[in-house]
């Protein structure tokens, strides 16, 4: 059991910079998962805590140790790959035991410790297997199990459920968020799926462009993404933009066409004349009567989602999604009023894509924690 | 070859089985001329069909070829160039695939590079070696005037010999250098995927480790397809054991072949005895014929490098 902190840490590969000075305290028993796009630098600074990349500069403490120098296997982690990394030539029960083997431990130890991991993870039956004769499922069972029967401070995780198929990937999830929950070991995540993301996290790390974007609950980051990027990814269907400019005597948004759309009274005083974008979750959206809305959409096709619907629409040169739960029969072309919660909309500075807050002197619980 | 049609069938197995017919004509051949006495081998034309002296010839070749000592020369050479081939090969490949230097690429094209120098070009340089290998260390030494400052101050002359020249060493150490087998040992270990070498980490596993529990047991196919080759090879030696040993009961087996043949001299000397020659080259082939068939299927999937 331990915590991480990451302090200014920057990773270059020969001159170009692909971490730019990332600040990171993962309390100890945490799951973080840092979600982002590939290239973000995400899997380099799980490497980077794992041994596997040297730290270029900045430091790195596990458990009030400063491990930039360390061994991997001397860091106490434990590491998940996403493509299991198995030993092809051992047994299941080889590959799960191998670090116990290389680290001393008697063969008849070794063998109950593997049992009983083996069992805690439903692969009692497959130990003498390799890992050729498993299913990818069974394949990332063995590699938790490798990692766990190493009782390990921090587990590491790099993309560990990409390779599964949809439905055995929520099952691995489940499962995984299980485990931690029964050996509480402080576990990072990495991975490009924010539903992944979303669900296993303590807390969210959105990371872009070797910079982190934003730290937070699942549910902060959702609903009060700190930059125009962080709304965009996070949330399936993805967040609508507009752009516009406050006025805070109307205490409304006026998009280029002269629409209004109306924001809390706080939000627009502290940004008079602001160009903005405005964030909008198609969730967030009600469909109504042409006229009656906030603007009106001319409507293109609709998605089927099973649980609601997403009606797409063209409004001025861009595209609007809205869910709706109701089925409504639209033809293309038709248009249809969109009504608009003030207490929905995120605002966003037009120029730098941060997120404008109601006061903006003090920096509330969303703000980069 | 992924076209399939009864005409280009027909063709391949016409081009196979013209090239069998061209390999096993001449054994045949061999094994006709051992099963013969003298007159009937050399009598025209030339008889096709297998006689009854095979037995005899054969006693005949092991006897007047001393085979049975040399056939343990020859085995213990072949294993030791074999044995230190893989390993020597392994090991040069391991600092070349999965170690960060900056002279990589210098070393790796320097091996790459004496592929092109068979022992038959650099035999001269090499046979000084063997006569003396501290030859090297003591032009080292007389260049940078090291000796001279040894003598000077101490008034002793250094001089260093190693002979090699019929010894077992002399045999083995200068065929055990092999670019062929470092290829094939790197070209394998880059498939080896960098997440396994990763995982050996974070396992605690530490170079040695990984290369004795991971590397070695993956490739076992690989190993045993070198071994082969390196078999072959190191029994097939003939111009290196005929240099290197002056001492008959040092001889190889190959070697003592090439003298059951005598040259023909325009002052007469031995008739060649061909029926006796044929049934050494038999007993002598036998070996690397052994061991190909044991090791084939190995052998195959080794060189192919399949997925496991």
């Amino acid at each position: 059991m331990a915590n991480i902190s990451i302090k200014r840490v920057r990773k270059s590969y020969a001159k170009t910079e692909v971490v730019h000075g990332v600040d990171l305290e993962i309390a100890n028993g945490e799951f973080i998962v840092i979600l982002g796009p590939s290239g973000c630098g995400k899997s380099t600074l799980l490497r980077m805590i794992a041994g596997l990349e040297s730290v270029t500069s900045g430091e790195i403490a596990i458990a009030g140790r400063v491990v930039n120098d360390l061994e991997p296997h001397a860091r106490g982690c434990a590491m998940v790959f996403q493509n299991y990394a198995l030993y092809p030539h051992m047994t299941v029960a080889e590959n799960i035991g191998y670090a116990l083997k290389v680290a001393g431990m008697p063969k008849a130890d070794r063998a109950a410790k593997v049992a009983a991991v083996a069992k805690s993870v439903g692969l009692s039956d497959y130990l003498d297997r390799r890992p050729g004769q498993l299913s990818g499922g069974q394949r990332q069972r063995v590699a938790m199990a490798r990692a766990i029967v190493r009782e390990p401070k921090v587990f590491l995780f790099d993309e560990p459920l990409s390779n599964l198929d949809a439905k055995l990937r929520v099952q691995m999830r489940h499962e995984i968020r299980r485990i931690h929950n029964q050996i509480k070991a402080t576990s990072v995540f990495v991975t490009h799926d924010q539903q992944e993301g979303m669900t296993l996290a303590d807390r969210l790390v959105v990371m872009n462009k070797g910079v982190i974007e934003q730290i937070g609950t699942p549910e902060q980051i959702y609903h009060a993404p700190a930059s125009t990027y962080v709304g965009g990814f996070i949330g399936s269907p993805a967040m609508n933009f507009l752009t516009g400019q406050v006025a805070a005597r109307q205490g409304a948004v006026f998009l280029g066409d002269g629409s209004r759309i109306a924001l809390p009274a706080d939000l627009a005083t502290a940004h008079d004349a602001a160009l903005v974008q405005i964030g909008l979750r198609p969730e967030a959206l009600t469909l109504t009567d042409p006229g009656t809305g906030a603007f009106d959409a001319h409507f293109d096709f609709v998605e089927e989602l099973g649980m609601a619907r997403l009606y797409h629409f063209r409004f001025e040169d861009l595209t609007l999604a809205v869910m709706a739960a109701d089925k409504v029969q639209l033809v293309p072309g038709q248009a249809m009023g969109v009504r608009i919660d003030p207490a929905s909309v995120h605002l966003f500075a037009a120029a730098t894509g941060q997120r404008l807050l109601p006061r903006p002197m003090v920096q509330t619980e969303f703000a980069m924690s | 070859m992924i076209e399939r049609t009864p005409i280009l069938n027909l063709v391949t197995h016409l081009i196979l089985a013209t090239g069998l017919i061209l390999m096993l004509v001449p054994m045949y051949l061999v094994f006709v001329a051992a099963s013969h006495t003298l007159n009937d081998v050399t009598s025209i034309p030339p008889k096709l069909l297998p006689g009854d002296q095979l037995w005899i010839n054969l006693q005949a070749a092991w006897d007047k070829g001393h085979l049975g000592d040399r056939f343990a020369n020859s085995f213990f050479v072949a294993i030791g160039v074999m044995l230190g081939k893989i390993v020597l090969a392994c090991m040069t490949a391991f600092g070349l695939v999965f170690f960060d230097h900056r002279l990589k690429m210098p070393i790796f094209w320097a091996i790459f590079i004496t592929l092109m120098l068979p022992l038959e070009v650099r035999i001269v340089p090499t046979y000084a070696v063997a006569a003396n290998a501290l030859l090297p260390f003591q032009t080292l030494l007389d260049v940078t005037g090291i000796s001279w400052l040894v003598n000077a101050v101490s008034g002793v002359q250094i001089s260093l010999e190693w002979n090699l020249l019929n010894t077992y060493g002399g045999l083995i150490l200068p065929l055990v250098a092999t670019a062929t087998g470092t290829f094939l040992y790197r070209q394998f270990f880059l498939t080896i995927p960098e997440e396994l070498v990763e995982a050996a980490k974070m396992d605690g596993a530490g170079p040695l480790r990984f290369l004795w529990d991971v590397l070695i047991p993956l490739s076992r196919t690989n190993i045993a397809a070198l071994a082969t080759i390196m078999f072959v090879y190191a029994w097939n030696q003939y111009l290196w054991p005929l240099l290197v040993i002056t001492e008959p009961s040092m001889s190889m087996v190959a070697v003592e072949l090439g003298r059951m043949v005598p040259k023909f001299t325009a002052t007469g000397g031995e008739v060649a005895k061909w029926n006796i020659a044929m049934a050494g080259t038999l007993i002598v082939m036998l070996p690397p014929v052994v061991v190909v068939i044991v090791m084939q299927r190995w052998f195959v999937r080794g060189l192919i490098n399949t997925d496991k």
